[in-house]
């Protein structure tokens, strides 16, 4: 198992030990008394079967006594999941965005990190949200899961109690960088995340431009590489300046790829698709790049000849 | 009591008009059994394979044989025809066909061109579904569930997989009808509900399923063609969808599916343990009864497939609760195939022994299934490599080792040529012994963390998945062992007499093969299946 990092650690694991526990009771018993009768009753040692009666007795003890045993394991399982749901007032509130194929956490300040930092022993609430499919965050080691649903608002919470670094998950099935959606979340106490929490830019993050920084924080190189190898979208690399076979409406066109044609391209993905890449993969960045950051980003995929 | 009815013919259903066509086109409940069998046997082995490609690529990290792109399709397509064109027709389908007429002494179904028509419909569907390997823009990549928002986006061959589970869904449909109404108005005289073998009683229960929840999945399979092709915004919340209420009608077919796939199995277990303990079995209305509680309460525990859903607070305790109570039913049946066993003359022979690791298997399948209906353990270990782990314990542990049980123990009656015990136990050593190493260690994968559907893993998870891997190929030799056993036997094993077993019920009271229209006289029945003496 897990090192156990969070406050649900105790619960969830107390509920594993209990129903492991009876069930290991449970299979042991029945399979002894399987291979005990098969040896004992075999028909070299038990050549002529003996008649048993029916007992109701014997029917209504092993329909009653499971009952109350599977009842003290919901049980368990219901009590080392009552506090997921229940969030405690002032806990800090980041936004978890959950998109192909990547993972964003954003502050309250508006600081944003694609792994997730936070204070140790404090709670911490991840409203989850996801702009394009299914996704489902998953700690390990804090023993949370929740869906990270489009168009649906789902939230979770924790108290980090260890300090260090943890594997974050995508744990629902999103496509074909699914198992590579990973993520860290970093344990930190609370005057070292305070300074990180006030210091305007992530050190950890180092970007030539900031057309680099807008195209990482928004998940694009997830999807679109930067040394011309073919990804789900098409690379960056010697993209702009180019001409490009694209798909509109059924029929194929030659479009120059310029600033006008990189705007379209994040702003109405699904309209021109290009050769040998599909429809539907990447949704509208118009509520998320403003137009002087298309800007910055035509600026940098110049620089990628 | 009717008198009896005295055949025309006493010739063997396969020597009577042979060649192919005649074959395809016959309405012998028998030859329609054989017809499932050899083509669920072909899409099984094509699934098996699959499976093992898909463990051969996560033996390392990284990449070993196979793009991401080509895995995800790969365990989608094992997924569906696992499903779809394995599990859930299996032993229905083949045994259900082939046996349930003959153990309730009837000479066909009650529909024989329905089951015909079903048999077209499987085949149709069939071909749909492996089409999607070869047309249209890649094999779909959803995973068998079919999720949506993904479902609709991806770019990948998802309409046609969709439409062949839609076909395959009306032969599901078709053969509970027929198997409804056979059992209702075909019972051979004398044969009242509770003379009737528990074989029938556990297809009865399923047929109910079949007919009653497979038209959910039809609907909202159509739900997602409408959606890909019309954009009709139904699940895809960029087009006005909800996700959940495709996850939602997903499971109010798919759970009670699990009943489908399972309860003919234990059906099968509860037919072939009283034969070779010389016993009574023990309970036979406890289990009879059981049979039709899963169904029942089956119906209503879909919601615990959803638990990190963002489902509401108190609709997962309710879901959580209810899934508790379906396992008391198939606790019972353990308890009653064990009591079987208490004081009788035992037999181990390999249709036994694929019986007693079901029932092993089964049992741990089914309490692992209590840690996912547990909220706080399911929600660390959902949709990691513990669920995979758990439905291949029902599902293969489970419901592949009764049919392989199943297929040992009818095969005299089927091919009418006894099954070369020894090579047999061999075969079934391999395979009991490479199921566990392959499924065991992944319990204990998901348990770390490892979640499912993953391409590739951290570094942490390595160890698990070599023993998986190695369990693998301890379970493929066994399995192709087995088949090159099986069709030996079919060919030069020792001639069957009518009734080896010197079994009670009535497929064993006639020829082996069955002449064509099953018995001479049709039997009259005047004591329960299992009443054995000696």
């Amino acid at each position: 198992m897990n090192p156990g990092a969070s406050n649900f650690v105790q619960g969830v694991d107390t509920a594993f030990i209990v129903i492991l526990g009876l069930s290991f009771v449970l299979l042991i018993g029945i399979t002894f008394f399987m291979v005990y009768f098969v040896i004992k009753y075999s028909k070299k040692n038990h050549p002529v079967p003996e008649d048993v009666k029916d007992s109701h007795k014997l029917e209504i003890l092993w329909t009653v006594i499971p009952t109350i045993l599977v009842l003290i394991m919901f049980y368990y399982g219901w009590i080392g999941y009552q506090p997921m749901r229940e969030v405690p007032n002032g806990a800090i509130e980041i936004k978890a965005t959950g998109r192909m194929w990547s993972w964003d956490f954003e502050y309250p300040n508006g600081k944003r990190s694609n792994i997730l930092v936070v204070p140790k022993d404090k709670p911490v609430k991840l409203n989850l949200y996801s702009p394009d499919v299914l996704h489902s965050l998953y700690i390990p080691a804090f023993r949370i899961k929740e869906d990270v649903v489009p168009g649906r608002p789902n939230y979770m919470w924790f108290i980090a109690q260890e300090l260090g670094e943890f594997d974050v998950f995508c744990a629902e099935y999103c496509g074909v960088q699914h198992s590579y959606m990973l993520s860290k979340v970093r344990v930190i106490d609370e005057n070292e995340f305070l300074a990180w929490f006030n210091k305007k830019e992530d050190e950890s993050q180092q970007f030539a431009s900031i057309g680099e920084q807008i195209l990482a924080q928004n998940g694009c190189v997830a999807c679109h590489s930067r040394d011309g190898s073919k990804l789900v979208g098409p690379s960056f690399k010697g993209l702009y300046g180019t001409q490009k076979n694209v798909e509109v409406n059924g029929d194929m066109k030659k479009v120059m790829a310029d600033d006008e044609y990189i705007k379209r391209a994040i702003y109405d993905p699904n309209a021109e698709i290009v050769e040998g890449f599909n429809k539907g993969l990447m949704v509208s960045y118009k509520d998320k790049i403003t137009e002087d950051e298309i800007k910055e980003v035509v600026n940098y995929l110049k620089t990628l000849k | 009591m009717s008198e009896s009815i005295t055949s025309v013919q006493h010739q063997s259903f396969y020597n009577v008009r042979p060649g192919f066509i005649n074959w395809i086109t016959s309405t012998d409940h028998k030859r329609i059994g054989l017809l499932y069998f050899y083509s669920i046997s072909i899409f099984f082995f094509v699934g098996v394979v699959l499976g093992v490609l898909m463990r051969l690529e996560l033996l390392n990290p990284g990449k070993d044989i196979m793009e991401a792109q080509t895995y995800n399709g790969i365990f989608t397509l094992h997924g569906v025809i696992m499903i779809f064109l394995f599990i859930i027709p299996g032993v229905p389908a083949v045994f259900g066909n082939f046996v349930m007429p003959l153990i309730i002494g009837a000479k066909d179904v009650s529909f024989p061109r329905i089951n015909l028509l079903s048999w077209y419909l499987y085949v149709i569907g069939a071909l749909f579904a492996l089409s999607t390997l070869v047309f249209g823009d890649g094999i779909p990549d959803t995973g068998w569930t079919f999720y949506a928002p993904y479902s609709v986006k991806t770019g990948t061959n998802v309409t046609l997989a969709v439409l062949a589970a839609f076909i395959l869904g009306f032969s599901s449909i078709l053969t509970g009808l027929n198997f409804i109404v056979t059992i209702h108005r075909l019972r051979a005289p004398g044969m009242t509900w509770f003379k009737m073998p528990l074989f029938a009683w556990s297809l009865y229960a399923t047929a109910w399923i079949q007919l009653l929840a497979t038209p959910v999945i039809g609907i909202t399979l159509l739900m997602i063609v409408a959606e890909r092709t019309l954009g009709i915004g139904l699940f895809d919340p960029a087009l006005g969808g909800d996700p959940i209420l495709y996850q939602h009608l997903f499971w109010i077919y798919s759970h009670p599916a699990v009943y489908i796939m399972v309860l003919p199995a234990m059906g099968v277990v509860s037919e072939i343990i009283p034969v070779f303990s010389r016993r009574r079995i023990y309970g036979y209305k406890a289990i009879a009864f059981s049979s039709l509680a899963i169904a029942f309460v089956g119906y209503f525990v879909w919601g615990h497939h959803m638990f990190t859903s963002g489902m509401s607070g108190p609709a997962r305790i309710i879901f959580s609760i209810l899934t508790f109570l379906v396992a008391i039913p198939s606790g019972v049946k353990i308890f009653n195939w064990v009591a079987t066993l208490y004081k009788g003359s035992i037999t181990i022979n390999p249709p036994m022994l694929y019986i007693l690791a079901f029932i092993f298997q089964f049992m741990i399948g089914g309490l692992t299934g209590l840690v996912l209906g547990a909220l706080a353990t399911d929600v660390h270990v959902h949709d990691t490599y513990f669920v995979v782990a758990h439905f291949h314990y029902v599902m293969f542990g489970g419901t592949g080792f009764a049919f392989f049980g199943a297929l040992h123990y009818w095969f005299p009656k089927i091919w009418g040529r006894m099954v070369n015990q020894k090579k047999a136990t061999i075969a079934f050593y391999f395979m009991f012994v490479g199921f566990n190493t392959l499924y065991f260690p992944l319990f204990i994968a998901g348990m770390a963390g490892m979640p499912r559907r993953y391409y590739d893993y951290l570094p942490q998870f390595h160890n698990y998945n070599i023993i998986s891997t190695v369990g693998s190929w301890i379970l493929f030799v066994g399995f192709l062992f087995m088949i090159y056993n099986l069709l030996q036997s079919a060919r030069n094993g020792e001639k069957a007499s009518g009734n080896p077993y010197r079994a009670l019920s009535l497929e064993w009271q006639t020829d082996s093969p069955p002449t064509v229209e099953n018995f001479d006289k049709i039997p009259v029945v005047t004591e329960g299946p299992y009443e054995y003496k000696d």
